[in-house]
C-alpha cells in the first residue's frame, strides 16, 4: 500500500490544509508581498493627490486629500460620534440579516424538500425577486413608517433573495448517491439531515450567506438614504448637505472596513467545518 | 463488449470452506422488474445457500445492477418476492450491506467516522477492528480525499462489515482500480468473506474475476439466467493456466 500512499500524497494534503487553515500554529505568518503589491495603486494615488493638493496645484475641496479624511475620520472617531452611528449601521444590517438570512434558508429548504411548496411559491418569489428592490422604498415606508421597522425590512428583502436561491440550489444539488448511502445504513431523519445533508449544502450556505450579507450592507445605505437621525449612512446624507466630502469618504471607508469585517467573520466561523474540503487553493 | 481472456492470480489463497457463521439464504421467486415499458429482469427464480459467494456477469443492461438494488431493498420489485432466510422481505434491509463502485465515502468525515457511520454503542472500537482487518488502521484520523482509489474502496468494505452483515453485495467494487491494487482487494475480499461468513453476490463485467473468486457464476442475459455454472476446482488452484478454469471461463463467455 507504500505506493498508494505516495501516489495519492497524504503528506502535500495536509500541508495544504496547515498553509490555508486559519486556525493552526504557523498559520498566522502571512505573506506580506501580494498584500504589498495589491496596495501599490491606491497608495500612489493617494501620494499624488496629497502631493498635488499640498503643493497648491488642486484646492481639494470637492475630492480632499488623505490627510484631511484621515483627520475627519479621527476627530469622530475621537469625539465618540462615530460609535453610534456605527452601533446603529451594524445592528440595522444585523437585524436584516437575521431576518432575510433565516427566512430564506427556512423557504430555501422548504422549496426544495416540497415540490409542492416549490411548484406554489417560487413562481411568486422569483417575480418579486424581478423587482429592482429599492422600488420597494416607498411601499416600504407607507406601510411600515419611517422608523426601524421599514429599513429592516427592506435589508432584510436584500438578504433574503441569494439566500433562498442559494439554498434551494444546494439542497436540490445534494448528491443522491450519498443519500443513499444514508438510507443503507438506516440512518434516522434526523441523523440524515445533520450528518448529510447539512454538511453536503454547507459550503453553497456559506457562499449564499456571504452574498446576502453583502447585499445587505447595500441596503442599509438606501435605507438610511431615505431618512434616518443615525448610522453610516446618515453620515454620508450630512456629509452631502452640509457640503463635506472629506466626511462622506470617512464614512465610505468605515462601510468597506465594516462590510468586510461582517465577511471575514462567517468565513471564520464555518472554517472548521468545511476542512474536508479537496479544494483547489486558488493557485498558489 | 469487450470481456478481458485475462486470468487471475490468485496463488496464496488456501482453500478452506468459510467459517460457518452468520450469511443468510438469499432466494428470489418469480422476480420481476420493468421501468415503464422496459422489462429488465424478466423472471428470476433461484436460491443462493448461506454463506456461498456468487458473481453476477452479464452485459451492460442486462439487469445486474437491477438486481442488486433489489436485494439491497433500494427498489422494489414489480411482481415476486424476495426472500431472505426464508422470509420475504421489503424494503430496505438491515443484514444487508452494498459495496458501490464508487466508494461513497462522505467527504466530510474522518474515515473512522466514516466506517463508523451506523454508530451504535462502541462503534469506535467496532470501526477500529475493521480498519485493522482491512490493513488501513492508520489511517482513522485522514479525511477521505487524501486516501487513494484502493483505499478508499478498503474503508467502504469496512464500513459494509462493521455491523457483520449476513448478505454483502458488491456492485463492480473493483471495476475503477488498477490491476496490481485489484489483486490486493481479491485477496482482501476472499479474506473477509471466510472471517466473516456472510453471503456474497458479487457483480462484474470480468468474466476471469468471477471465475477466480466465486463458488458460483451466474449469466444475466436480457433479464433471465441464461447460465448456472460451478467453479468446481479449489481456490488456490486458480492460478492463470488451470485448465479447467480456462473451460469454466470459456463456459461463462459463451453464455454471456
Amino acid at each position: 500500500m507504500t505506493a498508494e500512499a505516495t501516489a495519492a500524497g497524504p503528506e502535500t494534503g495536509v500541508l495544504a490544509i496547515a498553509a490555508a487553515g486559519p486556525r493552526l500554529p504557523g498559520a498566522w505568518r502571512v505573506d506580506w508581498r501580494p498584500v504589498a503589491l495589491g496596495l501599490a495603486l491606491p497608495l500612489l494615488a493617494a501620494l499624488v493627490w496629497e502631493a498635488l493638493v499640498q503643493a497648491g496645484f488642486a484646492s481639494g475641496r470637492l475630492l480632499p486629500p488623505p490627510s484631511r479624511i484621515a483627520v475627519t475620520l479621527w476627530k469622530l472617531a475621537r469625539s465618540g460620534e462615530l460609535w453610534p452611528h456605527v452601533g446603529a449601521t451594524a445592528a440595522r444590517v444585523g437585524a436584516g440579516f437575521a431576518l432575510g438570512g433565516a427566512t430564506g434558508i427556512l423557504s430555501g429548504v422548504a422549496a426544495s424538500y416540497f415540490p409542492i411548496f416549490r411548484r406554489l411559491v417560487d413562481p411568486t418569489l422569483q417575480g418579486l425577486r424581478a423587482i429592482p428592490s429599492l422600488a420597494w422604498v416607498p411601499l416600504f415606508l407607507l406601510w411600515l413608517g419611517i422608523f426601524e421597522t421599514s429599513k429592516i425590512a427592506l435589508i432584510a428583502v436584500g438578504v433574503f433573495f441569494p439566500v433562498y436561491l442559494g439554498v434551494m440550489a444546494a439542497v436540490l444539488g445534494v448528491d443522491r448517491k450519498m443519500v443513499e448511502v444514508g438510507r443503507i445504513y438506516r440512518l434516522s431523519g434526523l441523523d440524515l439531515a445533520r450528518r448529510i445533508l447539512l454538511p453536503a449544502i454547507l459550503p453553497s450556505l456559506v457562499v449564499a450567506l456571504r452574498t446576502g450579507l453583502g447585499l445587505g450592507w447595500m441596503f442599509v445605505v438606501a435605507a438610511e438614504y431615505m431618512g434616518a437621525s443615525e448610522g453610516i449612512g446618515y453620515l454620508l446624507v450630512d456629509g452631502q448637505q452640509l457640503g463635506k466630502p472629506d466626511q462622506i469618504i470617512a464614512a465610505i471607508l468605515v462601510f468597506a472596513l465594516l462590510g468586510k469585517a461582517a465577511d471575514a467573520m462567517i468565513v471564520r466561523v464555518a472554517a472548521p467545518a468545511l476542512r474536508w474540503q479537496d479544494a483547489y487553493q486558488g493557485g498558489r | 463488449m469487450m470481456v478481458p481472456l485475462r486470468a487471475v492470480e490468485t496463488p496464496d489463497i488456501p482453500d478452506e470452506p468459510p467459517m460457518a457463521g452468520k450469511g443468510l439464504e438469499l432466494a428470489f421467486d418469480g422476480i420481476t422488474k420493468s421501468f415503464g415499458d422496459a422489462a429488465v429482469l424478466k423472471g428470476l427464480d433461484l436460491t443462493i445457500p448461506a454463506g456461498q459467494f456468487v458473481a453476477v456477469v452479464g452485459r451492460s443492461g442486462g439487469g445486474k445492477t437491477t438486481l442488486m438494488r433489489l436485494i439491497a431493498g433500494l427498489d422494489s420489485p414489480t411482481t415476486g418476492a424476495i426472500r431472505i432466510a426464508g422470509t420475504a422481505r421489503r424494503g430496505l434491509q438491515p443484514d444487508v450491506r452494498l459495496l458501490f463502485q464508487d466508494a461513497r465515502l462522505l467527504p466530510w468525515q474522518r474515515v473512522l467516522s466514516n466506517v463508523g457511520i451506523a454508530r451504535g454503542p462502541g462503534w469506535k472500537e467496532r470501526a477500529r477492528a475493521l480498519l485493522a482487518e482491512v490493513g488501513l488502521a492508520d489511517r482513522a484520523g485522514d479525511w477521505p480525499y487524501v486516501l487513494s482509489g484502493g483505499q478508499k474502496q478498503r474503508v467502504a468494505l469496512a464500513r459494509a462489515l462493521v455491523t457483520e452483515p449476513g448478505i454483502l453485495l458488491l456492485d463492480e467494487p473493483f471495476g475503477a482500480l488498477d490491476a496490481l491494487t485489484r489483486v490486493d482487494m481479491h485477496r482482501l475480499l476472499t479474506k473477509v468473506w471466510r472471517q466473516h461468513g456472510f453471503t456474497a453476490v458479487l457483480i462484474t463485467h470480468d468474466v476471469a474475476e468471477a471465475v477466480a473468486l466465486a463458488d458460483r457464476v451466474l449469466v444475466l442475459r436480457e433479464g433471465r439466467v441464461a447460465a448456472d455454472i460451478a467453479i468446481d476446482i479449489p481456490r488456490g488452484t486458480r492460478a492463470a493456466g488451470n485448465p479447467r478454469l480456462a473451460e469454466l471461463e470459456r463456459r461463462v463467455l459463451a453464455a454471456v
